[in-house]
Parts: structure tokens; C-alpha cells; sequence
């Protein structure tokens, strides 16, 4: 328990300075770094054509990501199905065929990091590097660049120009990205996570049999795997093994390394629309000034809007870890019926150095921040501790990864005012803006894609027998198994309930388009809120605006996450891990 | 706008896509893991070489990764899916896992049984007779989890201290060392909390059963 709190008391210190310089990055301000990094980026600039300061309208700007997702995603897949040839494979890994290539490409370009294969059978050291690492850094780096984007608008200093594509791209790979993974990558080497491009080595034991210890490259993806929020591992089991993650010290540095920028995220959010107000307060006259608020300590590092956000993420991220922690700890019954002590909680499935602590945490972290990393197994968890991850990921705006966590709580957000708007009787305000009609319109069908696209395809895969093979696990839990790949593929998390035999064509195929619309339907539509709300004119606070910076929106906020997710997911959850708890318990 | 700057503004930006493209894949997928890899091999050769141990110049297993254990006189790990990936070679030299089936090759993973699952409670209970027909001092109910639960990697190199400590007396018997010695060598694998806060207390079972052997004088020198 005090671990627990702990580890979560260090992370709010971290992530005030991190959150600082990601700032500074996103509203282009000057950092220590920039002597040299602006001559790395000038010349990337200057091989690509790139002219930075060219600013994109918030079309050219989804048009121009998707285009260059889609340029990434065709080269990806070429090495993929080339990826035979004897160069970087001293361990012969054949070629993948093309539905599991087709997935796997979708997959970690939209962030997912579903894997169908397993790292240490179906991919060459060249495909981890060249294919997996590059897309877990540019699919991190296009997510925040959106994010970015979506701000600029929210913020609104200008009326369309929402950034360069390409410029945010670049700076945040070769300014937050790389330097980080090089340093955290070093600190993992340090504790024992392999770094080597030989092959996989055979050693005689003490019992004079044989024993295949896996070697490769594993630092430098195991770092930006958690970085950028992506989530695939080098080996099947992830950084449940120990080459991925051998000690308690590495597991702290992948759980701060997925923490940290997203909720850096919120904290820029919230520093750029401050300074987007006090340009606005600035220009008008004196005498239609509100009286100066001063500003306590929590609204200067994380700015007012922004704290009320990070609050409302941290209630719902709190009240999840205390049921996963709970629930854990209370072991299974139907292993305490045959007579195996289970005081030290749930322990198949997890590892001894972790524990149930550190498992649960981990497991509430790597949905909420949308990872998809583990390091223990989803799918033996208890029936409540496993439902913690599913609801978050159908929540998929706690905290969030690369930044699209902040873009849906955000929809949430303008959700709540609309709906305490019509309790009250006014206009709808956010940041500023009116919101109207087109506004509420868009972000209603932003929030509905999420669910349509779990529960439809859930019910596609249990209404077939291609869906019902996948199946490994009897009774309820085979349901929460469906339920739980597609919550993944659509809030592009990556997790699952490993059990589910899913390199098929139907899984492969079906997940590769929730993965695909889970991604990037939301995307361009935020941006399309973000151009809209940017076009409208800043409206004067009044007595009548409800105001958003304060603990009681975050509240209000928590309320309408989980009565969304309540009407929408209750059924599906009532009839997966509730009843396989009720039967379990029972 | 007409159509041909249309039609230039497009394969102007697509040209853009694929530069940045080529330059970040270079940047990020080839320079990146190269560099990180040749200073880990200048700063932490041993880690980054995957952290072998060896027994009289030969290696014999990694400190980070678990391995199985038949032997009476030596420690048992948790149960694994993938049998720790150790294997021996048959009359015609095909490898095998321990229980005579084929060796699938280099994997990592657990059965991944919901809890719900009666072939997990199956999987145990055939665990918990057949430990208790090895150590037949020890009661079912002392029996901790973790010892007959599987890891999620199937490679967890970890038991808990509890766990070590109730197969003592059977070792003892079968090694022939006395149970004070065995109890030191436990104390002296057991790795404490980190800062006595962070994670659990941990005994690396590979490195007892290597003092094991040394002090059975099975190998000479060992170098963890």
C-alpha cells in the first residue's frame, strides 16, 4: 500500500517539470537544448523541403498526418514481408504472411501495439528496429502532434493556423523522444535488459540440459515501447519477462516513462490556453477587466484549466487502482477451495518481484495511459481486478496516451457544460467559446464511434464461429476475452487477454479496422471541434458561466465519464467478468 | 484554386511525407538502437551481453531468467508454460522438454487460465500432490501461491523467501547439506525491497542451486 502511494506521490512531482518542457516545445519557446538540437532539425528541414513556419489550417494538418501515416504504414509492411533476407536475423525468422503483416502494421502505426505474433519467433532484429521501434516513435510523436494541434485551436491565438505537421513531428522526436529513450534506455541496460544484435544464445545448465536464453536489441524498444505510450513487446510475455523488465527498479522507469507525458499532456493544455486568455484580457480595454484572481500554487504548475482536467483523471484513476489493488488481494476462491493458501493474493500469472502491488498498478497504468504494456498476464486476473483495465480502456480518457487521452476528455468536458448548460438554461461555454450546435454535434459523434465500434464488433465475433474459435478460456470469461480485444484495438491500447488464439484471418482482419477507425475517425474529427471553436470570437465571463477551473467541474466531469460509460458498457460488463465474479464468489 | 496547382500541392506534400519518413526511419530505427547498443557495451558489457553466469568458464544460465530444476537435491521455481525454455536431447537427438514432449522452440507467456478455469484448478492440484510427495514434511495449507501458481512470463527467476524456505528439509536430506548451510545460502540470494518500500522480497532460485552445487563440489568456481 505505502508503495503505492508513494510511487504515485513521485510521479506528481516528476511530471510538473516534464510538463514544463513539453510546453516549452509545443508553443515553440526556447529550452537549454536548442544550440544543438536546431541544427539536428534545420537539416532535417532542409533534406526534406520542409519550410517549419508554414502554418496548416486544421484540414491540411489531419490531411497531412494521415498522408504521412499512410507513407510510413506502405514502407513498414514491405520490410515486414521481406523481412527474411539475412540481414540483422542471426536467429532465421521467416517472412509474415500478409493478413498477420496487415494487422501488425495498422497496429503500431495507430499507437496499438496489438500483437498477434510473437516478438521472439516472428520478427527479425531488422523488422524490431526498422519497422517496430521507428513506428513506436513516430506513432507517439503524431499522436502528441495532434494533440498539440488540437490545443493551438482551443487556446486560439490565431483563426486557423493550428502548426506545421511536419515541424511538431520532428521537434518532438528529436527533443523529447530520443533524448529521453537514450537516457531511460541506458538506465534499463543498467539493470539488466539486454542490448546486443547476436543471436539467441544455448547454454548447458548445472543439470547438463539445455536452455535457450533470448538476446537482441530489447533496451532500445523496451524504452520508447513505454515512452510513447506504445505497448508492444520484444517477447510474447512483454515486460512480464525478465529480459524485457528484470528488476523493481526498471518496472519504476516503465511505469514513470508512460506516465510522464501524457500527463505532461494536460499541463501544457493547460499552460497554453492560460496564456491564450492573457493575451485575450490584454487586449481589451482596462475598465471591462474582472478583477485580477490570484492564482494559488496548483493553477501556476499546471494551469487552471488544465488542473481541473488532471484532477478529474486522477479521481478515475484512483478509484480504479484501489478495485484492481482489492480485488487482487483477495485472491482466487477457487484455488482457496483446494487448499492453496492465497494470503498473498492472486498470484498466477504475475511475477514474484512485483507482487500484487506493483502487478495491479502496472495493469491500471497501461490502460489508462493507453500503453498496453504488461507485466503480468491480463488474463488471469481476478473477475474485478480484469474489468479495472476493460473499463478503462472504454473510458479511454484517463490520462490517455500521446496526448488523444486529453483530445476525449476534452469532448467530455465540453460534453458536461453542455449538460449543466441545459440544467441551468444558458449557453454553453468552454475556454471561452460558445458552444453550439456543430460543436455538440461532432462531439457526440466522437464519443459514439468509441462504444459502436467495441460493441459491434464484440457482438459480430460472438454471433460467428470464426469470432467464437478464439475463445480459450470457458464460461463468462470467454465473453470478457472478445470484449476485451476489440476495447483494446479501439482505444488503441495493445494489452489483451493473451489466452485468445487471435492470428486468424477474422482477428486479424477485424481488429486491423477497429484499430484503424478507433484511431484516426477521432482524430480528425477533434481537429475538426478545434477549427471550429478557434473560428468564434472569445465571449466576457459572466456571473451566469459556469467555471471550469475549479475541483467541482473535475466532479461534475468524473460523473459524466462514468454515466456514459455506465449506459453504454453495463450490459456487456454485467454479462463478462460481473457474472464470472458472482459465480466465482458465489 | 485550379486543378493543377491542386494536383502540385498534393505530390508536393506526399513528397515531403516520404522524406521525413526515410530521414525519421534512419534516425530512429537504425541510429538510435545502434547507438544505444554500443554504448551499453562500453558501460554495462555484462548486462547488455544478457547477463550470463557461468560455472568453471562455462555459461550455465542469465541472473535475470529462471530455469528448471529436477534434481532432488536442488531448488525448485515456479511452475512455467514454457518450461523456462530448457530442454535435453533425446537417443536421436532431438530436443524435449523434461516431460518427454517436443521442444517448441525459444517462447515466453503463461497458459493464460481465468481464474474461473477448472483446468487452473487442475494444474494445481496435480502441483500441490506432487510437491507434497517430494517434501513430505511440509502441510498443504503452508504451501505459499506463488510456488504453485505460474509467472507471466514463464520465466519468472524469482520464489518468495517463504517458498524457499519450506523446501529446505527435503534438500537437506538430498544434498547432504546440513540445513544451516542451506538457510545461508538462501539468506545470501534473497534480495530485499528496493529502499525497503518499493516491490517484494525476492530468492533468485538459479543462484542457490549454483551455491548449492559448489558447495556439493559438483562445479569448482562460479561467477555471477
Amino acid at each position: 500500500m505505502l508503495q503505492l502511494v508513494l510511487t504515485l506521490i513521485i510521479y506528481l512531482i516528476l511530471v510538473i517539470p516534464v510538463g514544463r518542457y513539453l510546453y516549452h516545445i509545443a508553443a515553440g519557446k526556447q529550452t537549454f537544448a536548442d544550440p544543438v538540437l536546431n541544427r539536428v532539425d534545420g537539416a532535417i528541414y532542409k533534406l526534406s523541403g520542409v519550410d517549419p513556419h508554414k502554418g496548416m489550417n486544421w484540414k491540411q494538418y489531419a490531411l497531412t498526418l494521415v498522408g504521412t501515416n499512410a507513407v510510413m504504414m506502405v514502407l513498414s509492411y514491405l520490410i515486414l514481408r521481406i523481412q527474411s533476407i539475412p540481414l540483422l536475423n542471426p536467429n532465421g525468422v521467416k517472412s509474415m504472411e500478409p493478413a498477420l503483416a496487415f494487422n501488425t502494421i495498422i497496429s503500431f502505426m495507430t499507437n496499438t501495439n496489438l500483437q498477434h505474433y510473437a516478438g521472439e519467433s516472428g520478427l527479425s532484429y531488422l523488422s524490431q528496429m526498422l519497422v517496430i521501434i521507428f513506428m513506436m516513435f513516430v506513432s507517439a510523436a503524431s499522436g502528441y502532434a495532434a494533440c498539440v494541434a488540437f490545443i493551438r485551436g482551443l487556446a486560439g491565438k490565431t483563426k486557423d493556423n493550428v502548426g506545421n505537421f511536419f515541424a511538431d513531428l520532428v521537434r518532438i522526436t528529436t527533443r523529447v523522444l530520443l533524448p529521453f529513450s537514450l537516457a531511460g534506455g541506458l538506465l534499463l541496460v543498467w539493470q539488466g535488459v539486454p542490448q546486443n544484435f547476436s543471436g539467441n544464445v544455448v547454454v548447458q545448465t548445472l543439470e547438463g540440459t539445455y536452455q535457450v536464453l533470448a538476446m537482441g536489441p530489447v533496451a532500445a524498444l523496451e524504452i520508447i515501447k513505454h515512452l510513447g505510450t506504445n505497448g508492444g513487446g520484444f517477447f510474447g510475455a512483454n515486460s512480464a519477462t525478465p529480459m524485457e523488465n528484470p528488476t523493481i527498479l526498471s518496472n519504476l522507469i516503465q511505469l514513470y516513462s508512460m506516465m510522464l507525458l501524457p500527463g505532461a499532456c494536460v499541463i501544457t493544455f493547460g499552460k497554453m490556453v492560460g496564456d491564450g486568455r492573457r493575451q485575450q484580457q490584454k487586449s481589451k480595454a482596462p475598465e471591462t477587466l474582472l478583477p485580477a484572481r490570484r492564482e494559488g500554487i496548483t493553477a501556476r504548475l499546471f494551469g487552471q484549466e488544465g488542473r481541473s482536467i488532471f484532477l478529474a483523471m486522477g479521481i478515475l484513476f484512483l478509484a480504479g487502482l484501489s478495485l484492481c489493488y482489492w480485488a487482487e488481494t483477495q485472491g482466487n476462491p477457487a484455488l482457496a477451495e483446494i487448499g492453496l493458501s492465497q494470503a498473498a493474493g492472486s498470484m498466477e500469472g504475475k511475477e514474484v518481484r512485483f507482487g500484487v502491488a506493483q502487478s495491479a498498478l502496472f495493469t491500471t497504468v497501461t490502460t489508462s495511459f493507453t500503453t498496453g504494456t504488461v507485466n503480468n498476464m491480463h488474463d488471469t486476473l481476478t473477475p474485478l481486478g480484469g474489468m479495472v483495465p476493460l473499463l478503462h480502456m472504454m473510458l479511454n480518457c484517463v490520462f490517455g496516451g500521446k496526448g488523444v487521452g486529453l483530445m476525449n476528455m476534452i469532448l467530455y468536458a465540453i460534453l458536461a457544460v453542455f449538460i449543466c448548460g441545459l440544467m441551468v438554461g444558458r449557453t454553453p461555454e468552454y475556454l471561452g467559446k460558445k458552444i453550439e450546435g456543430r460543436e455538440m454535434k461532432l462531439t457526440a459523434l466522437a464519443i459514439i464511434i468509441h462504444p459502436l465500434l467495441i460493441l459491434s464488433f464484440t457482438a459480430l465475433a460472438v454471433a460467428t464461429s470464426a469470432g467464437q474459435a478464439g475463445v480459450t478460456n470457458p464460461g463468462f470469461h470467454g465473453l470478457s476475452q472478445i470484449l476485451y480485444e476489440y476495447a483494446s484495438s479501439a482505444a488503441n491500447n495493445g494489452s489483451g487477454f493473451e489466452g485468445l488464439a487471435d492470428n486468424t484471418l477474422f482477428w486479424n482482419l477485424t481488429t486491423g479496422i477497429v484499430m484503424f477507425l478507433g484511431r484516426y475517425l477521432p482524430i480528425v474529427i477533434q481537429l475538426a471541434i478545434a477549427g471550429s471553436l478557434m473560428k468564434k470570437n472569445y465571449i466576457n465571463e459572466s456571473a451566469g458561466t459556469l467555471r471550469t477551473s475549479t475541483a467541482s467541474f473535475a466532479v461534475i466531469l468524473v460523473f459524466v465519464v462514468y454515466i456514459f460509460a455506465a449506459l453504454t458498457f453495463f450490459p456487456a460488463l454485467a454479462l463478462g467478468p460481473i457474472s464470472e465474479h458472482l459465480t466465482l464468489w458465489g | 484554386m485550379n486543378e493543377t496547382t491542386n494536383k502540385n500541392a498534393v505530390f508536393h506534400s506526399l513528397r515531403q511525407s516520404l522524406a521525413v519518413t526515410l530521414i525519421l526511419l534512419l534516425l530512429c530505427g537504425f541510429i538510435f538502437p545502434v547507438l544505444l547498443s554500443g554504448i551499453s557495451a562500453v558501460i554495462f558489457p555484462s548486462q547488455a551481453g544478457g547477463s550470463l553466469v557461468y560455472a568453471d568458464g562455462q555459461a550455465v544460465g542469465a541472473a535475470t531468467v529462471g530455469q528448471e530444476f529436477t534434481a532432488p537435491y536442488f531448488m525448485k521455481g515456479r511452475p512455467s508454460a514454457c518450461n523456462y525454455n530448457t530442454y535435453y536431447l533425446d537417443e536421436q537427438g532431438n530436443p524435449c522438454y523434461s516431460d518427454g514432449t517436443p521442444f517448441a522452440g525459444l517462447r515466453t507467456g503463461s497458459d493464460n487460465y481465468a481464474p474461473s478455469n477448472p483446468a487452473l484448478t487442475q494444474r494445481v492440484e496435480a502441483d500441490i500432490q506432487a510437491f507434497l510427495a517430494a517434501n513430505p514434511e511440509v502441510k498443504r495449507e503452508e504451501i505459499p501461491a506463488d510456488l504453485m501458481t505460474a509467472s507471466g512470463s514463464g520465466l519468472d527467476p524469482h520464489i518468495t523467501p517463504e517458498s524457499a524456505r519450506i523446501q529446505i528439509p527435503a534438500l537437506a536430506a538430498a544434498s547432504g547439506l546440513s540445513q544451516e548451510e542451506l538457510k545461508q545460502i538462501v539468506e545470501n540470494n534473497t534480495q530485499g525491497k528496493l529502499f525497503g518500500i518499493f516491490g517484494e522480497e525476492t530468492v533468485n532460485v538459479l543462484g542457490v542451486n549454483m551455491d548449492i552445487a559448489q558447495a556439493m563440489g559438483l562445479v569448482g568456481t562460479i561467477d555471477e
